[in-house]
């Protein structure tokens, strides 16, 4: 294996990761505050990616396109919260996941009617298409890189709304002590549901900037939702700097052990380790620190 | 059911028995269609029988139950692919190796608790669908065929045979996690379910106990896997997917969980709701999702709550 696939790979080890985070720190972000497991937040990321290929083949435009599925996918969550999710946030954990298990069958069924079975294929936009030429003699893919740095951006824009921002400062009080907040006068509910509707952004979000990559199609949430639980494990609740450093680290370990493993070990048990990679990862990591890399606390 | 050596059936254990033997009688109708349906639903009953230790009697909200269910059908296949058809062995490796995979992958699950615990049983069953579907040898997608089992005389692959084993070790299986319940280890269990902390200062060792379980729930699901695998004559990476996991928790829990006959009904509406809607739709899951959204507003107690003087124990871990 030579430098410039090896780097490469890590760059979409890092592409990947960074779609990961966008995906864990909404499940990251609403359990901390609602103690709430949502089964349906990878078929959010499918719902996404759906509605943002409607929209690029109506308009052709994939700007307007892609900031019409945000809205769309905003809307969505703010309904989800008020109609669902609410009545969901003071329940058992088992009634949690059967309910969202049962919206899972919901949206991935209704997205079958809807959109058929056949995979869609959204096409790359011309301004983002080709490659660049990167030092170490790669050409790397356009759209990968800004996908990346739309990434990164929302990230740190994430970081910045919870750490600097007054909305910010209340989802940390929700966090730490619901009942003294609502106590304040801050109507916890809708902040429930801002909370809930962001994370459904991001995970939609990130479904819809991948789609240009992969085949969009039913089913494709919830491989994504169960690495995302590898990330949220590994990261450890409450921390957007943990979820983000869990995230990459899959994402690197994920790509990198699919390239490299098959070549240093064969193609019998090189694919075979490649596939349980993350999750010795996960294993070595409840092993060694159950809190996980943030430290933070554990339910 | 029974309490304390001392036979006191309640009102859903009455309907259990009848149900039950209105099934040994169900083969007399000749119809093929019926008894693979019957079949399917005995194999699933055990599954979520073992599910419901983990679930309603220790607290331990599992989504990752078709690890070992998948893991006894494949050890089946495996030992059946190299030549092993012996009912005995094949059986015996498919208890035991889900039981070690239970062992293996609730030490490390166990360390965690809560919705951390859900997402890892998960993580871990995903694990093994991947690599059942990442191993050439294992047949990868396609899976690997399977010739039914052998018990001396009786051979699984025929029809009537496996109904009747299936069956019997359905009732075997209620009457073992019956019996378990009421045990020094079940009792335990329910405690430590129900007040960790007390369990703690007794001086029971809640990881231990939680393990065990963990370990029999493991075996009796592998033992329903290698039926499975019987009745398909095949194990394929389907049976270790994330939603037969799911499926067995909505069974469950339709049957209420906490309840020794719970599984069996649960098993059995959740077949007799999908092969009636489906009759309908193709589309059955967009009705039953939001029916089990519903379901879960409006009860707890699940269809073992309808029968009279069946009191479920309700979950209350997992938070």
């Amino acid at each position: 294996m030579d430098f410039g696939l090896f780097a490469e790979q890590t760059l979409n080890g890092v592409q990947y990761g960074i779609m990961l985070f966008l995906m864990a720190a909404g499940l990251s972000v609403i359990f901390g505050i609602m103690n709430f497991i949502n089964l349906a937040h990878g078929t959010l990321y499918m719902i996404g990616a759906f509605f943002f290929a409607t929209f690029d083949a109506w308009l052709g435009n994939f700007a307007v396109a892609l900031l019409l599925a945000i809205l769309a996918s905003l809307l969505l969550g703010l309904v989800l919260d008020r109609g669902v999710m609410q009545r969901l946030y003071d329940r058992t954990h088992l009634d949690q996941v059967l309910a969202t298990f049962g919206l899972l069958m919901f949206f991935n069924e209704l997205a079958a009617v809807l959109w058929g079975t056949e995979p869609y294929f959204i096409p790359v936009p011309a301004l983002l298409d080709g490659t660049i030429a990167l030092p170490g003699d790669i050409d790397y893919p356009v759209y990968r890189l800004a996908i990346t740095a739309v990434g990164l951006l929302v990230a740190l824009g994430l970081y910045l709304m919870v750490e600097h921002t007054r909305f910010g400062m209340l989802i940390r009080a929700g966090a730490t002590d619901r009942e003294t907040l609502s106590g304040m006068g801050v109507d916890v509910r809708w902040l429930y549901s801002g909370v809930f509707a962001i994370g459904v952004m991001m995970a939609a979000l990130a479904g819809m900037v991948t789609g240009p990559l992969v085949a969009v199609q039913v089913g494709m949430g919830e491989t994504m939702l169960i690495v995302a639980f590898v990330v949220v494990v590994i990261g450890g609740i409450g921390s957007i700097t943990g979820a983000l450093v869990s995230s990459l680290l899959v994402g690197v370990v994920d790509t990198l052990g699919r390239a490299l493993l098959p070549v240093w070990l064969g193609y019998t048990a090189g694919p075979a380790l490649a596939s349980m990679s993350i999750y010795v990862l996960m294993a070595a990591v409840l092993l060694l620190r159950p809190q996980g890399l943030s430290g933070a606390r554990r339910a | 059911m029974k309490v304390r050596g001392r036979v006191a059936l309640s009102g859903g254990g009455v309907a259990a028995l009848v149900l039950l033997a209105g099934f040994a009688l169900l083969p007399l109708a000749q119809q093929p269609f019926v008894t693979r349906i019957g079949t399917g639903i005995f194999i699933l009953a055990l599954a979520t029988i073992s599910l419901n230790l983990l679930v309603g009697y220790g607290g331990l909200v599992s989504f990752g139950h078709a690890a070992y269910f998948g893991a006894g059908a494949y050890a089946v296949a495996i030992l059946s692919h190299y030549g092993t058809h012996r009912g005995w062995i094949a059986f015996a490796a498919a208890v035991g190796g889900s039981a070690l995979l239970a062992l293996i992958l609730g030490a490390a699950s166990l360390r965690v608790r809560g919705v951390f615990f859900i997402m890892i049983t998960l993580a871990f069953a995903q694990m093994l669908y991947h690599l059942s579907t990442a191993v050439e040898k294992l047949g990868g997608d396609d899976g690997l065929r399977v010739v039914p089992n052998s018990f001396g005389p009786l051979f699984l692959g025929e029809r009537i045979t496996l109904y009747y084993v299936s069956l019997g070790l359905l009732c075997a299986g209620l009457v073992i996690s019956d019996r378990l319940v009421a045990s020094h280890f079940g009792r335990v269990l329910v405690g430590i379910r129900d007040n960790e902390r007390r369990m703690r200062s007794l001086g029971y060792n809640p990881y231990h106990y939680r393990l065990l379980a963990f370990v029999i729930a493991g075996a009796l699901a592998g033992l329903a896997g290698a039926l499975e695998a019987n009745l398909d004559a095949y194990a394929s990476p389907e049976l270790l997917h994330w939603s037969i996991s799911g499926d067995l928790l909505v069974m469950l829990v339709l049957g209420g969980s906490g309840s020794i006959v719970g599984p069996l009904f649960g098993a059995v509406s959740f077949q007799l709701v999908q092969q009636v809607l489906s009759g309908f739709t193709s589309h059955w899951m967009l009705y039953f999702g939001p029916a089990l959204v519903l379901i879960v507003f409006v009860s707890r107690r699940g269809v073992a709550g309808l029968f009279a003087g069946t009191r479920p124990h309700h979950v209350r871990g997992g938070r």
